[in-house]
């Protein structure tokens, strides 16, 4: 129990950085860019948010060492393996970039901003899965059906990625209405809700652990 | 009293209807007319107000014009004359326009932008009320006080060539017609060739005093094409060779002495930026008004024209030809166009416009003394009758004629203010209808609700308490209660409510209704309470909702709430897509967990050849490779799913906001594309075979051939497709016998359907037999709708049945929805599937071209049927599907299905309709209600008839069930 407590106060400072990164993220190109703005420059702070995020997601899960752990220490190796992840990541850019089609994003119109947000998606969802689990389709499948977890990080991964997708979802509500506010072109009202359903997920995910921390038995691998 | 759940929803269903249609009758109030049921007579127009006694006044009105040439060009958009377009394709009237003697105006038309109406407002100045959209079909006579008739009365001799709507409106007012039908959209020249060709003649003689011409070539490129078409530019060309002709000869006919000539040029309607008409967006609304006459001043270049409404039209003419205003008007003469007479003549016309609202007002006002209109009437009444009285003693100083314009500034003024007071008594309602028929159908809502647990049993039968709550005391106090409180309303609100209206056997039979379900509901709730408070919480497991249950509860509640808003109305379609495509996604994950945690355990046993050798026995006899090729099946159904609704969504831009964009079906319409549409419509009609004809018997599935054939030739014979052996153009036809063909095979199958169900029930209770008459019936009304659909809407046909019959292999079966479950989704998919075919929340969009297939004329029941039925054939095909799917499944393994099927289907569909009514209510002075909020009303209390109909097939097919055991 003990170890499960210091495992989640380390998920909150890791949460925590990663949500600074966003606001810091949205903050920084006003010091590089002229005429920035989240609205104006949508596309900018989106690649800013998504390449911020992936950084220190990264950084953050090398450093703490839950990835699994490594069967060969061969260089060759590891070099597929970072190759498999990066392949991964974009068929995750392509499979999010055609759900949005699906959805009814134009073909060909907006391309652009469909697979921007379709990248955003996926630094939020993907990027996190393959850092935890690494580029094992098994161990997703079995972190993504009901009751698969094995450690407070599985359980994380299926908030933050649950939240992002609700987030989505819903930022798409205001698309229809006809108020002509500025946030209501494609992609912002998405990759917005996006954002804030990822920010919950990451505040969300440590208190609910916490929470239901008698509940969560978690199988030893 | 216990009665299985079918019944119990089907009765809920009939009574929400009758409460649906009382409500209707309220919130739709017939418009105000003035009560007297004679017309305006000549003698009894007012006299010039006067102070003092001088026998000088005069009574009498003359005529400022001597004949009349109206041109209405239907669907004459303002930017077709006063534009770009204008410029360049109507330069004769633009020069008119700009540098004649002429008048120009944008009126404004209200919504409904539907012919009939816009000719109702333009010859009675009142305006129609919403009603008037639903009888456009086939309009009655018109009895209301116009100008036609009165025109008629004083011995105008009338002429009238154009859109048969005006003959039936106005069938011996003309001395000389030629009606032409808009019966053939398609048609756009042969329309207008037969307006033309009697103007020549007509122009030269001269034994009439008003010609009307009506041309519908316009309105019909822009249904077929849009306002951007390139037919566009000939057409109005033409037309403004038409105006020159005739301006001209109107000029040559005017002698020294005799009174000058009008030409008016106007629009019923304009078109909006897809071509169609109906709502109330700017180019729909904003029409041409333009009056052409050497009496007017000659004008030194253009200046933009004034906004005017288009009633305003009516007490305009009435006064220039010298005719009395129509009883009914509401609007206020122009009064640019009276600039060129004398200043007493213009307070003349003045005063005897607004006497005549102030009639109408005194009329359709309670309290009318209260309306500020009312006083500055009599204000400049008596002004005018000083004004008078300095006149006649002669005295023609500057002081009288600015006297004389500070008058006419009073009476406009009062104009504005009676006009704008009588067009607000439009929003009145009959709130005791209204009320009424709302607690109605809440009652029936909350019946159902209450009646959940019951109804979803495994046995389906719900206990209502009839007999012991009739026979109680409650009952009967409620029923004196309900009678004293009709007494009460009726004797208060005097004869403005049609429940006061009924006599008093049918308005006993509605209160005695009314109290027996209040009482029964109380006593439902009273059993609930008790049965609660003796259970406790014993149903609360939150953990029985599954992520698909979550999103049912929520899509469903979603959709509900998202009608409050103006938008979501109008872009309805963006919801159900985003939801099926959330179902489908959801259905994936399902079926994804069910196949992969199933191979996951097997790989965590211990050893893997023993599952192997466990999976055999498991599910016998599928083998292996059965199950892989079924797995993948099943996984790629959603995505199938998905990729098939992508694929409709852009074939028909519905809603308000991306209407404009292009669509699939406009590029197959065009001519030259023609072939491509042909393959189309072609391979969907040979998909529909292949899906439908598996159930058949061998003399249904050859009546289904012939009959797609006979759709595929029909469709030919209309000239929207090509026959592969005759490329050369062909004679256009009504393919009358064509579509009759279809038809005879249509009732064969059904027939077939219909002695198998018989068969089944009455002789053996043979289930095989049963389930093969349904889905007889199911491929009869297939046929139909592949009849009835336009060829570029014959793949959303196709691909329903693409999805319906891979979801119910391979889906609902699989994974074990039980019957709630599957209900909701043929729901989704059915309202999906009504906005695929093109569908809107907007009248304009309801395609009538289907209610005319195979008939020679306009019959009214059929083509209303025929009209309905292609409309809803989305959700009926889709409810159609589920009673088969159900039937099917109640023999296998859930014998209450179809009892569960029908309940939720019932309840589905009074949800957002009982919602939808409180909101409607709360709304009703919201600045959309005419344009937004009531064509979805009109919708959903259709599709609650439709529903009605399909629960009522529903309880028969459960009847047979129970009947069999
Ligand atoms: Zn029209
Ligand atoms: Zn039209």
């Amino acid at each position: 129990m003990r170890d499960l407590e210091f495992n989640i106060k380390g998920m909150v400072s890791a949460h925590a950085i990663i949500a600074s990164s966003i606001f810091i993220a949205t903050l920084m190109p006003h010091f590089f860019a002229e005429k920035y703005s989240v609205i104006g420059t949508h596309l900018v702070w989106l690649y800013s948010v998504s390449g911020s995020v992936a950084v220190v997601n990264i950084t953050i899960f090398w450093l703490l060492g839950i990835s699994p752990p490594p069967k060969k220490h061969t260089l060759s190796y590891k070099v597929s393996k970072v190759v498999r992840s990066c392949l991964h990541f974009i068929a995750s850019c392509l499979f999010f970039h055609v759900v949005l089609v699906l959805y009814g994003a134009t073909l060909l119109e907006s391309a652009l901003e469909t697979f921007s947000l379709a990248v955003l998606l996926s630094s939020f969802t993907t990027l996190r899965c393959l850092c935890v689990l690494g580029p094992n389709v098994q161990a997703w499948i079995r972190v993504f059906s009901r009751e698969g977890a094995m450690s407070i990080w599985d359980t994380s991964l299926q908030i933050t990625t649950a939240c992002t997708v609700i987030g989505t979802w819903v930022g798409a509500f205001p698309i229809p209405l006809d108020w002509d506010r500025p946030w209501q072109v494609w992609p912002i009202s998405c990759s917005l809700g996006a954002t804030f359903g990822f920010l919950t997920g990451l505040i969300i995910a440590p208190g609910w652990i916490y929470w239901h921390r008698k509940q969560l038995t978690y199988k030893c691998k | 009293m216990k009665i299985s759940s079918s019944v119990f929803a089907s009765f809920c269903l009939m009574i929400e209807i009758s409460g649906i249609a009382l409500f209707l009758r309220g919130f739709f109030p017939a418009p105000i007319k003035s009560s007297f049921s004679s017309k305006t007579k000549l003698s009894d127009l007012p006299a010039e107000p006067l102070t003092g006694n001088n026998p000088n006044s005069s009574t009498i009105l003359v005529p400022l014009f001597h004949r009349v040439v109206i041109v209405l060009i239907d669907a004459l958009r303002e930017d077709f004359v006063f534009g770009a377009k204008g410029r360049q394709y109507m330069p004769y009237t633009q020069h008119l326009v700009e540098w004649g003697s002429s008048h120009s105006f944008v009126a404004k038309a209200r919504a409904p932008t539907v012919t009939m109406p816009r000719i109702k407002a333009l010859t009675t100045g009142s305006i129609p009320g919403f009603i008037d959209v639903v009888m456009n079909l086939n309009s009655p006579v018109l009895l209301e006080d116009n100008l036609l008739w009165q025109a008629k009365a004083i011995g105008k001799r009338i002429i009238f060539y154009g859109d048969d709507t005006w003959i039936r409106l106005f069938p011996k007012h003309f001395m000389e017609y030629d009606g032409t039908t808009s019966f053939f959209v398609s048609d756009y020249t042969e329309v207008d060739n037969n307006v033309t060709r009697h103007l020549d003649s007509t122009l030269k003689r001269d034994d009439w005093d008003i010609l009307i011409l009506h041309y519908l070539g316009l309105d019909h490129i822009g249904h077929l094409s849009g306002p951007h078409s390139s037919l566009i530019g000939p057409k109005l060309l033409e037309m403004d060779d038409i105006l020159r002709k005739i301006h001209s000869s109107l000029t040559s006919q005017e002698t020294e002495g005799s009174l000058p000539n009008l030409l008016v040029l106007c629009g019923d309607h304009g078109m909006s930026e897809t071509g169609s008409h109906g709502g109330s967006s700017d180019p729909e609304i904003n029409t041409p008004l333009v009056l052409i006459s050497s009496a007017f001043k000659r004008k030194v270049g253009m200046d933009n024209p004034g906004t005017v409404e288009q009633v305003d039209v009516l007490p305009t003419l009435a006064l220039g030809l010298g005719l009395p205003i129509s009883q009914n008007n509401v609007g206020c003469l122009i009064s640019p166009v009276f600039e060129h007479t004398s200043l007493r003549d213009q307070l003349r016309f003045m005063h005897l416009n607004s006497f005549q609202l102030i009639c109408l007002l005194k009329d359709s006002t309670p309290n009318f003394q209260k309306e500020e209109g009312y006083e500055q009437f009599h204000f400049a009444e008596k002004s005018h009758g000083n004004w008078i009285k300095l006149y006649l003693e002669g005295n023609t100083s500057e002081v009288l004629s600015n006297l004389g314009r500070k008058v006419l500034r009073q009476y406009v003024d009062a104009l504005k203010a009676l006009s704008s007071a009588l067009s607000k008594q439009l929003g009145k309602y009959d709130m005791y209808s209204m009320i009424v028929g709302m607690v109605l159908v809440l009652q029936v809502l909350m019946a159902l609700l209450l009646a959940m647990p019951e109804a979803l049993s495994r046995g389906a039968e719900v206990e209502i308490p009839l007999t012991s709550s009739l026979l109680s005391l409650p009952f009967y106090m409620l029923w004196l209660l309900c009678c004293s409180i009709h007494v009460l309303v009726c004797t208060s609100a005097g004869s403005s409510c049609y429940l006061c209206n009924l006599s008093w056997i049918p308005a006993l039979a509605a209160i005695t209704t009314f109290s027996a379900m209040l009482c029964v509901l109380l006593s439902m709730a009273g059993r609930k309470l008790a049965s609660g408070a003796k259970t406790g919480t014993k149903n609360v497991n939150g953990s029985g909702f599954s992520e698909l249950d979550v999103l049912l509860l929520i899509g469903t509640l979603g959709n509900v709430i998202s009608l409050g808003s103006s938008s979501f109305i109008e872009e309805e379609h963006q919801t159900w897509y985003f939801m099926i495509n959330t179902l489908c996604l959801v259905i994936f994950q399902d079926v994804c967990c069910k196949y992969f945690r199933e191979r996951r355990n097997s790989s965590d046993d211990d050893s893997y050849l023993a599952s192997k050798q466990d999976l055999p026995s498991l599910l016998s006899p599928i083998s292996e490779q059965g199950i892989g090729s079924h797995k993948w099946l099943a996984l790629s159904t959603p995505l199938l799913t998905l990729a098939c609704c992508r694929l409709l969504r852009s074939l028909n831009q519905t809603g308000v906001q991306w209407m404009h964009l292009p669509d699939l079906s406009h590029w197959l319409n065009r001519w030259e594309h023609k072939a491509e549409l042909s393959l189309l419509s072609a391979a969907s009609l040979l998909l529909i075979f292949f899906f439908v004809q598996k159930c058949c018997s061998l003399v249904s599935k050859i009546a289904l051939a012939l009959g797609l054939l006979g759709v595929y030739s029909y469709r030919a014979a209309v000239g929207n497709v090509l026959f592969p052996w005759q490329l050369g153009s062909r004679d256009i036809s009504k393919g009358t016998v064509e579509a009759r063909f279809v038809y005879i095979f249509i009732l064969g199958i059904l027939f077939t359907g219909s002695k198998d169900l018989l068969r089944s029930q009455v002789i053996t209770a043979d289930s095989r037999l049963k389930s093969r008459g349904l889905w007889e019936v199911y491929s009869g009304i297939v046929l139909l709708c592949a009849l009835l659909f336009r060829p570029h809407n014959l793949p959303v046909l196709a691909c329903s049945l693409l999805i319906q019959t891979t979801m119910a292999q391979y889906i609902w079966k699989e994974l074990q929805y039980d019957a709630a479950q599957t209900t909701i989704m043929h729901y989704w998919f059915g309202q999906a599937f009504f906005y695929f075919q093109g569908n809107s929340n907007n009248i304009a969009t309801v395609d009538i071209s289907a209610g005319f297939v195979g008939l020679e004329s306009y019959l009214a029941i059929p083509a209303i049927f025929l009209t309905a039925f292609s409309t809803y054939s989305g959700p009926l095909l889709w409810a159609c599907h589920l009673v088969c799917y159900l039937s099917s499944a109640q023999d296998s393994w859930n014998p209450a299905s179809v009892g569960h099927g029908c309940y939720c289907f019932a309840l589905l569909r009074s949800i957002p309709t009982v919602v939808y009514i409180i909101l409607v209510t709360a709304l009703r002075y919201h600045l959309f209600i005419w344009s937004v909020f009531s064509p979805k009303l009109l919708y959903e209390a259709m599709h609650t008839l439709v529903t009605t109909v399909v629960c009522i097939f529903f309880t028969a097919m459960d009847q047979n069930h129970i009947g069999q055991s």
